[in-house]
């Protein structure tokens, strides 16, 4: 052993490292070469350096902290040998990545390489920037990269043009540059030259629509003749793979043609033979000739229509999903997908043998078959599709549960023929898998039942039937339960029997029955044993019968170690002990539930979801807000998302709710805004639970939530149940209301004539020396969303204005319908009005803001004013 | 385009890794452990194909390892088999008869051999005995350098004597 060496060799490094018998003895064996590597390293020792960094990067694929041999990477690079050079640039790539500012530091070495005499060290240096470029990189060194496309020795050539990829992807403005090197080496006879300048071409188009238009003119006819050469050349032993010379050469023309070929007639006219001789041509046998059929197939699709050549495209997927080899059936389902939005007919052929491949027993096979049925399903093939799909749920494993309960509830929604038959498939994924289905969908089953007046009866029955059969699916339970708390009487008396139904007898306790399984269940959470306590509250005035069961039930939860339940059990008790006046209408059906504005949050969930850090997660049709997220539930099951909230009839939407007749028919409004507190008591009034001062802007429940900003009509309930002692938390905004009490001192108030309403106040929206602009405000009853703005541009010069044009903007969570305006002469001193029309989708949240735009003429002179509207009332 | 490739053992050892997408040292470690959990519990007769997060993993076992590439959406997969047994070959001629010891002992090598492979994440030279060539070529430059090296010191040495 040569007497300066210090430490092990890399290959007895790599033996006792092997030899450890646990992780705990590997670390100390690590330990010890790093300390022995960062000695050397700090004694600045040059010999061992390679060997060094060879060890730090076997320590580095184990998975060791190796930063501080990051510099050593730099020193080898730096240095003139070339088995110094080979291992520091293996370090470089392989301990570093783009974005580590050490990397900078290393340009100047790559410059130099890139311009030394050795070609091997040349391509060193190429392949580390290719492989670890930055965009700053990129833009010292494109110009050598460039030159380089031009070296004599080919290995340099080709090295450089995937180098070039790197950088125009990088930088996509230096992309101009190489158009002109790469189309020459388009021209090169050597293979690897030619693979990757076809690449440097493919990826040239990507970024630059000259490139494109440069590479249409010019290449086209020279890749068909280099296709067809390469087709019809004889055996070649370098470049043969299982009888076809070269596919990966193969495959790269063919994809660079189908990026040709798009979009344009004339060039794929010019690829219309050869590929239909390669699709004819090419055996199947071997998975090198798939691999070309496979990207020929999808050529085909990709270019402009020649009826022939598609229908072999699609006779070839046929034959791939057919085939026994799984690579193949995937790949076929790959591109049936892409063929859908070519040639959806020809697809559909296919639909039987897709619908067995997602039975399959290979998970990727069933993935991409069911992605592609989910595309396949249209209205007039949905009903056995979803039957076949249903048929499976009840087979399939249990992971795969999930994504095909997802697709199945997803497909039933959007293509639905009749209410009817929605129902009655949701109900059949309930009871196959309702622990897979998503919350937003079995809401969206309750707004749908809620919304069909003729099947609320069949639904329940029906729903009966199913929980009798299966408790454990616990969205069926929910659903289940909310029904029989809503329409319970309709399963006991049978009423709006369809003729296909059998009547089925249910008593009222069992009815009752029902539900207490569902309270009692272990696994039942804490929002389904809530649901079954409203349920129960609401069977208790419809079955009065039951009425002292059903209480001894409520009671039993008093005891619960969940606040939220212990606390409806309290309160539903009281209710029922001590307001038997007004339970019947504090229980009364709920309101028929607005399915726009259901469809509509939940189109817009996503974004507001991410915003409303304090709100509900989901939005709950029956207003049982999730525990975790809001400890806070409605007693009167009404939920903003779902329910109406309308802030011109509030009044008596809220009044209906409460079924309180207390108020006068119209109440006085008044102008003043009434303090936030106001809200809050009634928050309390309504909702039981608990909220806590500090959560009282943006506390819990839902229903406040989005109605707490009309706070007019709230405040006017305030008014009509007139709770004198409250009107001294209501200047408070933060004071906390107390609950219990509210309801005791609620059957006697006197009432009292609150002033307040909705109405907003008109607003000048512009103004200019010569122009003012001004917006009215109305509201439609029952869409809270959606506010008309009358706009009102009044002349203020003695000028006649001509084609007049008022232009506005809104942000993305605004809508904004525009109507005409009353003319496009605004006259002098005159005015003229236009209407329009904005929806709010995060109303409540956020306020309207408007860029506006308006352009007329003076005496044929063009006039433009812009500006902002920041001042909207805040709860438009 | 190839974002990574990763050679892993049954065991789920790592044997090579080669990122041509930048990913933070973390992010590596994370990949590596999610693939090999996804990869290495997949049975015999399955696709070689997995989808994972928006991207497309291609694997083949060869003997005790796994060779995966990850690629993107579009791009064709039955190919990227051929580039993955292009590469067994390269190595198979190489080594000569190429085992997992080689690969570990001589990772370099591997490395040396699939840099004159793919740059780029891309494919750089279809012809194996291109490759075989360049590689040699390359490692009897290192053997010059280290014979001459080793004759300097000579030299030294018995100067000093």
């Amino acid at each position: 052993m040569n007497p300066f060496s210090s430490g092990t060799r890399l290959r007895d490094m790599i033996r006792a490292i092997r030899a450890c018998k646990t992780a705990a003895e590997e670390r100390a064996v690590v330990r010890k070469e790093c300390a022995a590597i960062r000695a050397a390293i700090s004694e600045n020792d040059q010999d061992y350096r390679h060997r060094n960094l060879a060890k730090l990067m076997f320590i580095h694929m184990l998975g060791y902290p190796t930063h501080f041999g990051q510099m050593e990477c730099l020193k080898l690079i730096a240095s003139s040998g070339f088995p110094e050079k080979r291992i520091g640039y293996l370090g470089l790539m392989l301990l570093l990545d783009e974005r580590q500012e050490v990397l900078m530091l290393v340009t100047n070495s790559l410059k130099q390489d890139l311009n030394h005499s050795n070609q091997y060290i040349i391509g060193l240096a190429l392949c580390a920037l290719g492989n670890i470029c930055s965009a700053e990189m990129a833009r010292d060194l494109a110009p050598e990269v460039e030159r380089l496309l031009q070296f004599r020795d080919p290995n340099i050539r080709k090295k450089a043009a995937l180098c070039s990829i790197r950088i125009i992807k990088k930088v996509p403005d230096l992309a101009e540059n190489f158009i002109n090197p790469a189309a020459s080496l388009l021209r090169e006879k050597h293979h690897g030259v030619l693979i990757t300048g076809v690449q440097l071409c493919t990826d040239l188009c990507k970024v630059s629509s000259e490139a494109l238009e440069y590479f249409r003119e010019k290449c086209t006819d020279g890749l068909v003749k280099t296709l067809r050469d390469m087709a019809n050349s004889p055996y070649a032993p370098e470049y043969d793979v299982a009888g076809i010379t070269d596919p990966f050469l193969h495959i790269r023309l063919l994809k660079l043609m189908r990026i040709l070929g798009q979009g344009d007639a004339d060039a794929s006219d010019c690829m219309n033979d050869i590929l239909a001789q390669v699709a004819t041509k090419i055996e199947s046998n071997k998975n090198a000739g798939n691999a070309i059929l496979y990207e020929c197939v999808g050529t085909i699709m990709g270019i402009e229509d020649n009826g022939g050549l598609r229908v072999l495209a699609v006779n070839i997927l046929g034959r791939f999903l057919s085939n026994r080899d799984n690579n193949i059936r995937y790949v076929a389902l790959n591109m049936l997908m892409k063929a859908m939005t070519v040639d959806s007919q020809a697809v559909q052929r296919h639909r039987a043998t897709i619908l067995e491949c997602v039975k399959d027993s290979d998970a990727s096979i069933r993935k991409k078959a069911l992605d592609l049925v989910y595309l396949l399903v249209n209205e007039s093939n949905v009903k056995p599709l979803t039957k076949d799909l249903i048929e499976y749920l009840e087979t399939s494993d249990q992971d795969f549960k999930g994504v095909l309960t997802d697709k199945i509830c997803s497909l039933v929604e959007k293509f639905s023929p009749e209410k009817i038959w929605y129902i009655d498939q949701m109900l059949k994924v309930l009871s196959e898998a309702g622990n897979f289905v998503k919350d937003e969908v079995w809401h969206a089953l309750i707004v749908v039942i809620s919304n069909a007046s003729d099947l609320h009866g069949y639904s329940v029955r029906a729903l009966y039937r199913a929980f009798q059969t299966s408790t454990e699916q616990e969205s069926l339970v929910r659903v289940a339960v909310w029904c029989i708390g809503e329409y319970g009487d309709m399963l006991i008396n049978n009423i709006g029997m369809l003729d296909i139904e059998e009547p089925i007898t249910v008593t009222y306790s069992d009815a009752v029955d029902a539900v207490e399984v569902a309270i009692k269940r272990h696994t039942s959470d804490i929002t389904t044993k809530a649901m079954a306590l409203i349920a129960l509250l609401k069977l208790s005035s419809r079955f009065p019968s039951c009425s002292e069961r059903i209480k001894d039930i409520i009671l039993q939860n008093k005891q619960s170690f969940v606040l939220e339940l212990q606390q409806r059990s309290i309160e539903f008790n009281c209710i029922l002990q001590k307001h038997q006046n007004i339970r019947a209408a504090l229980v009364e059906r709920m309101p028929v539930l607005d399915e726009a504005t259901f469809s509509g949050r939940r189109a817009g969930s996503l974004p507001t979801s991410v915003s409303t850090s304090t709100g509900t997660g989901h939005s709950l049709p029956n207003g049982i807000a999730k525990p975790a997220a809001a400890p806070v539930t409605d007693l009167l099951d009404l939920s903003s998302d779902d329910a109406p909230a309308p802030s011109s009839s509030g009044v008596d939407f809220l009044q209906d709710l409460l079924g309180v007749d207390l108020s006068p028919a119209s109440a006085p409004q008044s102008t003043s805004r009434p303090p936030k507190g106001s809200a809050d008591v009634l928050l309390d009034l309504l909702s039981i639970g608990a909220s806590p001062p500090a959560q009282s802007n943006s506390s819990a429940s839902d229903m406040l939530s989005s109605i707490q900003d009309n706070t007019a009509p709230l405040a006017n309930l305030n008014g009509l149940l007139s709770l004198s002692p409250l009107s001294a938390n209501a200047t408070s905004p933060a004071s906390p209301a107390p609950v219990m009490d509210l309801l005791d001192g609620f059957g006697s108030s006197p009432q009292k004539k609150a002033e307040n309403g909705p109405a907003y106040p008109s607003l000048v929206a512009y103004e200019s020396s010569s122009l003012r602009m001004s917006f009215n405000f109305s509201k439609q009853p029952g869409n809270p969303q959606t506010t008309l703005i009358q706009a009102t541009f009044t002349n203020l010069s003695p000028n006649v204005y001509n084609d007049f044009l008022f232009q506005a903007a809104v942000p993305k969570f605004l809508q904004l319908h525009l109507d005409s305006a009353s003319s496009n002469i605004l006259p002098a001193n005159g005015s003229i009005s236009q209407s329009m029309k904005v929806t709010n989708s995060q109303h409540g949240k956020k306020s309207l803001v408007m860029r506006i735009r308006i352009a007329y003429k003076i005496n044929d002179k063009d006039v433009l004013e812009e500006g902002q509207v920041n001042n909207f009332p805040r709860d438009l | 385009m190839i974002h990574f490739v990763l050679l892993i053992s049954r065991q789920g050892k790592v044997r090579l890794t080669k990122w041509y997408s930048p990913y933070s040292q973390k992010e590596r470690t994370k990949v590596i452990r999610e693939l090999s959990g996804l990869i290495l519990t997949r049975g015999p007769k399955l696709c070689n194909f997995v989808e994972w997060r928006g991207l497309r993993v291609v694997y083949k076992r060869y003997a005790s390892l796994y060779f995966c590439m990850c690629i993107d959406e579009d791009d064709n997969e039955l190919e990227i088999l051929e580039i993955i047994h292009h590469y067994v070959e390269v190595l198979d001629r190489y080594f000569g008869s190429v085992c997992e010891l080689d690969l570990i002992y001589n990772f370099h090598k591997a490395y040396f051999i699939l840099d004159e492979l793919l740059l780029a994440g891309e494919l750089q030279e279809s012809g194996k005995k291109t490759v075989a060539r360049l590689v040699s070529a390359q490692d009897s430059l290192v053997e010059t350098a280290k014979e001459q090296a080793s004759s300097i010191s000579n030299i030294i040495a018995q100067a000093t004597k």
